[in-house]
């Protein structure tokens, strides 16, 4: 079996400038976010953002890496604005491709099965065809007359995915209550990176979770990045729920150029993962995540 | 515990109403009042909705709003009948939605008088005034199975036009062909002043009943555009006292549904 290992560094050399970039999770649940700081320390940019967004867009918005972003929804979940995506919006300085939550699924679901489109009715009759006019129909060849919205495959040239375990191979184990759509992320981008909570042999990817949770086959994985505390401050259970009094501080800081710049040096500004969650284990030291 | 019914229960028991009839059906309201009447609803005369925690679990029983799966193992403690008795992550919802085999509530930051509704942005979508929910599940939703809106502020709500269609109203989707509309259904809008239908020849609103304590000319102020009033008009109907004891006690002893009346 190959080893797919690598570090977050590792990835970022993989990546690179005006690159389609998928990020799976969904809104403020469990989001590669190592990965996602690992890219803001890094000089990429004009990344067009392929996501059910959450922080990553609010932060990759906030930071200037984006170009335009494509997505089902953006979202913090508990604060249901995300407050630097809406400043993204309201000072339109990033262009935007929005889909209907469900069109987005098959978008990602034809990338996957390498088909140009897949045909539904969600969309038509609102403002997803007004505000994308390069979207097209399809009347059904059967002579039933239906005319549906072809949905065109959202194609990546990378995706960063999120799982609670995997091994080195790059088979990947969701551990909570939900996948989300991270196994299409990962089928429809060109290549795929996975975070995890914890890397474990192959033999013991059985031990806490059923044969139903091992949803990532290594087929569609180019690198493993072991990342405890990966995902923070979105949640990732079982191993964690959402950090809110972060969040809460995270989103504050969209209103306030100063207490942006104080959040980039004492969270973004850090070299590495661990060096990130050795600062977040000195903040509940001093019992700041309980303000 | 006998105290007259205030103008959420009202709202509530409007909001289940929207549901009856549907029978075997997965019902997700957004939002904590209309999570509220879906629990009502199945607790009294809609007993084969399917309901979720508002995440991924689907729950049998009568169990209290804001309470979320953490341990399926542990859900008995949510109430005496309450069991998992389904699994509904998001994928599958979409694929419940596109099935028809959904009613949902979601709320609106401007509707018209065919029912088209926003909750995505206000202003020049390209540069919004103000970036809102986005179009979310919106189209998909009104596209495929029946839609309920929640509004707790007619006053603000209810515009001669709207920004972004979010939820396409009956103009439309008119305009697509028979076939591709075929699913759309606006079942009701519930206000904090009345309850609102589409079952007009040319599906524009027309008011169903007014709440108790709210004037016709409350109605008229806050509505922009042209509305038929029923003669004589119809009153919402009260809550119930076995109707308040369940929001009171069982569903919502927290009084989560308040928060929508300021």
């Amino acid at each position: 079996m190959p080893d797919k290992r690598m570090t977050e560094d590792d990835v970022i050399a993989e990546l690179s400038s005006g690159m389609t970039l998928g990020v799976a999770g969904w809104g403020s649940r469990r989001k590669p976010m190592s990965l996602v700081r690992a890219i803001l320390r890094s000089d990429i940019d004009d990344l067009h953002l392929v996501t059910y967004g959450g922080p990553d867009a609010g932060l990759l918005c906030a930071a200037g890496k984006v170009r335009k972003v494509t997505y089902g929804f953006v979202s913090l979940d508990s604060i249901p604005l995300e407050p630097h995506f809406r400043v993204a919006r309201q000072t339109a300085s990033v262009e935007v491709r929005e889909f209907d939550e469900g069109a987005f699924y098959l978008g990602l679901l034809a990338a996957a099965h390498r088909v140009p489109f897949y045909p539904t009715r969600a969309g038509l009759g609102s403002d997803m065809m007004t505000f994308n006019p390069e979207l097209r129909t399809v009347t059904s060849p059967y002579g039933d007359g239906t005319e549906l919205l072809a949905v065109p495959a959202l194609e990546m040239d990378a995706s960063l995915i999120h799982m609670n375990r995997a091994d080195a191979a790059g088979n990947g184990q969701f551990l909570g209550p939900d996948l989300y759509f991270d196994d299409l992320f990962a089928m429809a981008a060109k290549r795929t990176f996975m975070s995890c909570e914890r890397l474990v042999p192959t033999e013991n990817l059985l031990d806490e979770g059923s044969i139903h949770t091992l949803k990532i086959p290594r087929l569609h994985v180019d690198g493993v990045v072991e990342a405890p505390g990966g995902a923070h401050f979105t949640e990732c259970p079982p191993d964690y729920g959402r950090d809110e009094q972060f969040q809460r501080q995270y989103a504050a800081t969209a209103r306030d150029p100063e207490a942006w710049a104080r959040f980039k040096a004492d969270w973004l500004d850090l070299p590495s993962n661990d060096a990130y969650q050795t600062r977040l284990a000195e903040r509940t030291k001093r019992g700041e995540d309980q303000r | 515990m006998n105290a007259p019914a205030t103008i959420d229960e009202i709202c509530v028991l409007a909001l289940a109403e929207a549901f009856r009839g549907d029978g075997e059906l997965l019902c997700n309201p957004m939002g904590v009042l209309p999570v509220v009447a879906a629990r009502l609803a199945r607790a009294t005369f809609e007993p084969d909705l399917m309901l979720t925690d508002t995440i991924a679990y689907a729950l049998t029983g009568t169990f209290k709003a804001g309470a979320v799966v953490s341990d399926p193992a542990d859900v008995s403690s949510f109430g005496p009948q309450v069991a998992v008795e389904g699994y509904m992550p998001f994928r599958t919802v979409f694929d419940q939605a596109w099935s028809g085999n959904r009613h949902v509530v979601m709320g609106a930051s401007q509707i018209d008088r065919h029912g088209n509704q926003n909750f995505a942005s206000i202003g020049d979508y390209r540069k919004p005034k103000a970036q809102l929910l986005g179009l979310r599940g919106a189209p998909g939703n009104l596209a495929n199975h029946a839609t309920t809106y929640w509004v707790h502020n007619q006053a603000r709500t209810f515009s001669e036009t709207v920004d972004v269609v979010s939820g396409p109203g009956y103009d439309r989707m008119a305009a697509l062909p028979e076939p591709t509309r075929r699913y759309h259904h606006i079942r009701r809008v519930v206000t904090n002043l009345g309850v609102y239908d589409f079952d007009t020849p040319d599906h524009t609103m027309r008011l169903v009943s007014v709440h108790p304590g709210t004037s016709l000319d409350d109605i008229r102020a806050a509505t922009p555009f042209e509305l038929p009033i029923p003669e004589p008009t119809p009153q919402t109907p009260l809550p119930t006292p076995e109707d308040l004891r369940l929001i009171r006690e069982v569903i919502d002893p927290d009084n989560l549904r308040k928060s929508d009346f300021p």
